[in-house]
């Protein structure tokens, strides 16, 4: 509980901290948003009027707090473009994304960590080589890449999936399912090969402890040693580094959704930068690190739960 | 057998040479660099060049990687892509490395509430994915690729900071460091003289593994129209066209997503190379 208490004293000066960075990328902005939203006509009364309802006569520090009190009560401002709350805009789109995530996340865990594994066991073997230059590969090769490619290979020419689109789970199961199925694996991708590599070297150290050659030597069956004893134990630092990578995954959907043209949270934030609709923008990064906060945090918590050490601490 | 007397940096590279995945690695990024500088020389068309007569024409003697939709050839792009790719890549992580290396070295060596003060905020940068960070920045800034080389460097600022601050840190108890302190030296000129030299190793490490990132990163950033403007060529823009045209043309999809697969392959090999050589114990 103490470990806890302090972790949740550090999460809030960061989520400030974010908040604070957030709102200064408005000062990079071009121009003069109440000029820009005043339309072509630029009527001097109406640019003040803007002015006055988007709070841009006060000074930037009361700015700041007004957009804070505002963000903390869940109103996350109005699109620019669509005229819609943010807040509302953002919760449409982000189950997708985290339907995305999620089966992304389980394809990396599903490849990587059996990869890895087997990676370590037969260490030094063909099995091993392999595994590395997969991993290698997969970690540099650029993901949308593969996406495009598969999208011609399984859609087009073999026409298994559908190319593009989106079907809600709570609609059609098995069309949601057929719809993100590619676009989850292509995401899962680059993950799979950092939890291989990460998998890899935490058995081989694991395997390499007393209590494995306690286990053998009790006549344990090498399966039982191998997940029972060692993968248990490495675990522990694949759970922290795999939820440390959730940002990367979470960064990857942004170009995953662009080519399977799948409605989520990054296809929002590319409209929205192309059409300079910055309340969206902005919203959408405060949002994707809360959540990859909040996730770290779970993480946290779950490195405690699989390591009984950490427990009386 | 290796003398007594070797100096680190022949020892280095005597261990970088030993692995000859690094190697290859180095080789590659070598023959990358090569081609972007030498572009106009190696490139058999000029790039922007487009020829009505030759649109999506498939690979052949005359255009080896094929054209595209406006029959510019694909080779002579994929050679110029070059220059935006590792132009990207080199300036982000240098970009990255001026802001980072410094902040790492002030938090390191002088600890207490800057140190505290560094730290949170390179937390809070780092708790905003890396492309998305890069994408806001490129969107407030403009799109080009100038502004996408800011963004990268920007957002992969944070590595760096963590990466100098640990290694300033260790150094920082070393005896000549503590001895260059008590002879009286002011704490800026033992950070520059002293430290900063010895954080040389890890920083290179992270500038090599950093490229790689920062290439993908501009290639996804042209992807989506925020890096390299058209009709100038990058990987990343190239993609983006091909993605329209993928039944007619799939050759115009494979070759610069090639190009930068075998790019960061071999910033990763070569960045994982090095740091088996310059910091063994980081394995």
């Amino acid at each position: 509980m103490i470990r806890l208490g302090t972790r949740l004293g550090q999460v809030v000066p960061t989520l400030l901290l974010v908040s604070v960075l957030v709102f200064a990328l408005q000062e990079l902005m071009p121009g003069d948003p109440a000029i820009v939203l005043a339309g072509p006509l630029r009527d001097p009364v109406v640019v003040a009027q803007i002015r006055a309802k988007l709070w841009l006569d006060q000074p930037i520090p009361v700015q700041y707090f007004h957009w804070l009190g505002n963000v903390l009560q869940g109103d996350l401002g109005f699109s620019w473009r669509v005229g819609q709350p943010v807040a509302h805009m953002i919760g449409q789109k982000l189950p997708v994304t985290l339907q995305l995530s999620a089966m992304g996340f389980c394809f990396a865990l599903l490849i990587g960590v059996p990869a890895g594994v087997i990676s370590a066991v037969k260490q030094d073997t063909v099995w091993d080589w392999a595994v590395n230059v997969i991993g290698l590969a997969g970690i540099s090769v650029p993901n949308f890449w593969i996406g495009i490619l598969l999208i011609l290979v399984v859609c087009v020419d073999l026409g298994w999936l559908p190319s593009s689109g989106y079907v809600p789970l709570t609609e059609d199961w098995r069309m949601s399912l057929a719809t993100t199925i590619l676009p989850a694996f292509v995401l899962g991708n680059n993950l799979a090969s950092t939890l291989m590599r990460h998998t890899r070297s935490a058995m081989l150290s694991a395997l390499d402890q007393d209590y494995i050659r306690t286990a053998r030597a009790k006549g344990l069956r090498e399966w039982t040693v191998i997940v029972h004893h060692a993968l248990r134990n490495a675990l522990i630092p694949i759970v922290t580094l795999g939820a440390l990578e959730l940002g990367t995954l979470l960064s990857g959907t942004v170009l995953i959704e662009q080519i399977f043209s799948i409605p989520g949270f990054g296809k929002l934030v590319v409209d929205a930068v192309f059409d300079r609709d910055y309340p969206v923008v902005q919203a959408v990064v405060l949002v994707t690190a809360a959540l990859y906060i909040a996730l770290n945090l779970v993480a946290d918590m779950l490195y405690v739960a699989i390591n009984p050490r950490l427990r009386t601490g | 057998m290796p003398s007594e007397h070797e100096s680190p940096g022949r020892l280095a590279l005597r261990r970088f040479t030993r692995r000859p995945a690094a190697v290859v690695g180095m080789v590659v990024v070598v023959l990358f660099v090569a081609m972007a500088v030498a572009a106009p020389l190696l490139a058999p068309f000029d790039p922007n060049a487009t020829s009505w007569s030759a649109i999506r024409k498939a690979p052949s003697a005359l255009h080896w990687m094929g054209t595209d939709e406006n029959g510019r050839d694909v080779l002579s792009r994929v050679l110029y892509g070059a220059r935006a790719s590792m132009l990207a890549g080199v300036l982000s992580a240098l970009i990255a490395a001026a802001i980072g290396v410094p902040l790492g070295l002030i938090g390191g060596l002088a600890g207490g509430w800057t140190d505290t003060v560094i730290g949170r905020v390179t937390d809070a940068v780092l708790s905003v994915p890396f492309l998305i960070l890069a994408i806001a920045l490129a969107a407030f800034l403009g799109p080009s690729l100038q502004n996408a080389m800011i963004a990268i460097g920007v957002a992969a600022a944070p590595a760096f900071v963590r990466v100098a601050r640990g290694a300033a840190i260790d150094i920082a108890t070393q005896d000549y460091v503590e001895a260059a302190r008590a002879v009286g030296n002011p704490p800026w000129r033992v950070a520059v003289r002293h430290v900063l030299p010895n954080i040389v190793p890890p920083v290179l490490v992270q500038a090599t593994l950093a490229i790689a990132i920062a290439i993908v990163a501009e290639a996804g950033l042209s992807f989506l129209g925020l890096g390299q403007q058209p009709p100038a060529a990058s990987w990343g823009s190239m993609l983006n066209s091909a993605q329209r045209f993928m039944t007619q043309a799939p050759w115009l999809a494979l070759f610069p997503g090639l190009a930068v697969f075998l790019a960061v392959l071999a910033f990763n090999l070569m960045g994982d190379g090095l740091r088996d050589a310059l910091d063994p114990r980081s394995r």
